[in-house]
């Protein structure tokens, strides 16, 4: 049990924006927290590392509390805050070289240089990180998060503002990183959840509403069987079928949707043979995280 | 504690802070000392320092608030402080260190009119005829009141994320202790009765009384509570904001 959260809540003013959560994750688990705007990710993030007090409820990385050691507490734990803040007056290997003395590294300016190269700044290190491209600085906040070999790690939004060969870069080194290390990240990417994730936290308006392994976030939207279509002429009123439930698209297409209904496809092709409609177009429809992610955070 | 208080030195030395209040302070003492003869010591025909250190103070009533209005504003602006309070860093060492720092920019500020001490022990007759005693009761006294202005100014970083309103706080703060409870003390409603101790909740009162040369502990003790109790107010209100 790497990290372990119960009954976490953060109240602001009215809003409940952590309403008492609980999880558990192991170590050499890569976890996803998705949900929409406000749905209180980052917040819980925040708790997590110790960085916002919660209202209630109990955060233990590693068998520790923050209260009892924070020190000891916050050496376990690398953090890439939301927005990435930085100094941007000091050079990347002088930043760098601050944070590794906070943590006392051994060797630091070694622990530096190896940062930099596993992050692929070498080509920048000289600059200041203000004269950085929001790419590189998204570099700067991960290296500065691993740079003490943090059991784990939590990055808030670790791939915004990448490029789509940076965001492969650094999802391949999260992907590595986390065999051995216990990742907690947040996205609004579905397809960077689906890359790097083996298990998803879904939080809606403060309240977890899916914490499962991916294989079965995916297996459970099988559940539900969407069919597209097209008949010629017809609209989604013309058809009845027992526990399908059909409705209107653009362009004259049908949505046929069943959750108990599995070979859609075969009644409505045997549908429209009966009542001698003419099927233009009938395609099987497979459930994404996004569509799982849409009804969940509705 | 080490790591934060180099960190800020860093920082005031690559973003000009440090050379220009450091410049500004030289060149302001240095007119005032030396050339406007409103205060000019070369005109007063006495060897003393005494128009330096009653300007010093109202040059770092501007200068310390300046240089300390972003110590913690700004890294609550810009989100700096939550990298801050998630490293193992307790907030006693990052309080200390920013502290520590922004007080040694100022050291460095004084340290080089230490040659208006050997001006004018050179200008006295007979040579070295000065106050040595009274001149360095009035360094220890200008450096803690330096240091109470620095306490006051980084409780008012603390208190706004805005570096503006900290600094026209951490003014405000500065004017109120240095001068404010002088002018309150003249009030009718004090005179006669506790005009006395208006005047010494004030600095102005144990720094007069630093500048003759006497190291008084009752003045210690003021100036080092004065600073203790604004260190914990800040450390109190970043804590609150968790």
């Amino acid at each position: 049990m790497s990290v372990s959260v119960s009954n976490l809540s953060k109240v602001y003013g009215e809003q409940r924006a952590v309403d008492s959560i609980s999880f558990t994750i192991n170590s050499g688990e890569v976890v996803g927290f998705l949900g929409p705007n406000g749905a209180g990710k980052s917040t819980t993030m925040k708790m997590i590392t110790g960085f916002l007090e919660a209202d209630n409820g109990d955060v233990k990385v590693c068998g520790l509390k923050n209260l009892d050691d924070p020190l000891a507490f916050k050496r376990k734990i690398g953090y890439l805050p939301e927005n990435n803040p930085l100094y941007y007056d000091m050079y990347i290997k002088e930043y760098l070289a601050f944070v590794a003395s906070l943590y006392q590294v051994k060797k630091p300016m070694l622990r530096v240089a190896e940062m930099i190269e596993m992050t692929g700044l070498q080509r920048e290190q000289g600059k200041k990180i203000g004269q950085l491209s929001k790419g590189y600085k998204q570099r700067v906040g991960i290296a500065q998060a691993m740079i003490h070999n943090p059991e784990v790690l939590i990055l808030d939004e670790p791939t915004s503002g990448l490029d789509p060969n940076q965001l492969v870069e650094i999802r391949e080194l999260i992907s590595n990183l986390g065999k051995e290390k216990t990742i907690i990240l947040s996205t609004h990417i579905m397809q960077e959840v689906e890359a790097m994730c083996k298990r998803v936290i879904i939080l809606n308006r403060g309240k977890i509403v899916a914490d499962d392994s991916m294989s079965h976030v995916k297996a459970r939207s099988h559940k539900q069987a969407f069919v597209n279509f097209k008949a010629k002429g017809k609209k989604a009123g013309n058809f009845h079928i027992d526990h399908i439930i059909f409705e209107d698209l653009e362009n004259d297409f049908i949505r046929a949707s069943s959750t108990k209904e599995n070979a859609l496809n075969e009644k409505i092709y045997n549908y429209c043979v009966e009542n001698k409609f003419v099927l233009q177009h009938l395609e099987e429809q497979k459930n994404s995280l996004e569509d799982i992610f849409k009804q969940l955070t509705k | 504690m080490y790591s934060i208080f180099l960190k800020e030195i860093r920082q005031f030395f690559s973003s000009l802070v440090g050379y220009i209040s450091i410049g500004l302070f030289l060149v302001l003492s240095t007119l005032f000392t030396f050339v406007f003869p409103a205060t000019s010591i070369l005109d007063t025909g006495f060897a003393s320092l005494d128009s330096f250190f009653s300007n010093a103070p109202l040059f770092f009533l501007f200068l310390i608030p300046a240089i300390s209005m972003g110590m913690f504003a700004e890294e609550y602006k810009t989100g700096t402080i939550e990298l801050l309070l998630t490293r193992p860093l307790s907030l006693n060492q990052i309080i200390l260190g920013k502290f520590l720092a922004a007080f040694a920019l100022v050291v460095f500020a004084v340290l080089p009119t230490l040659v208006y001490y050997y001006t004018i022990y050179n200008l006295a007759i007979p040579i070295g005829n000065v106050d040595t005693g009274g001149i360095i009761g009035s360094y220890f006294g200008l450096l803690l009141l330096a240091a109470s202005f620095v306490a006051l100014a980084s409780f008012a970083s603390s208190i706004s994320n805005n570096q503006i309103v900290a600094f026209l706080i951490g003014v405000l703060f500065c004017f109120l202790f240095y001068m404010g409870l002088d002018f309150i003390a003249q009030l009718p409603i004090f005179v006669g009765r506790s005009d006395y101790f208006v005047e010494h909740l004030g600095i102005n009162a144990h720094y007069l009384s630093m500048s003759r040369g006497v190291i008084d502990t009752r003045d210690l003790i003021y100036f080092l509570s004065l600073i203790g109790i604004f260190l914990l107010l800040t450390k109190l209100v970043m804590s609150k904001k968790k």
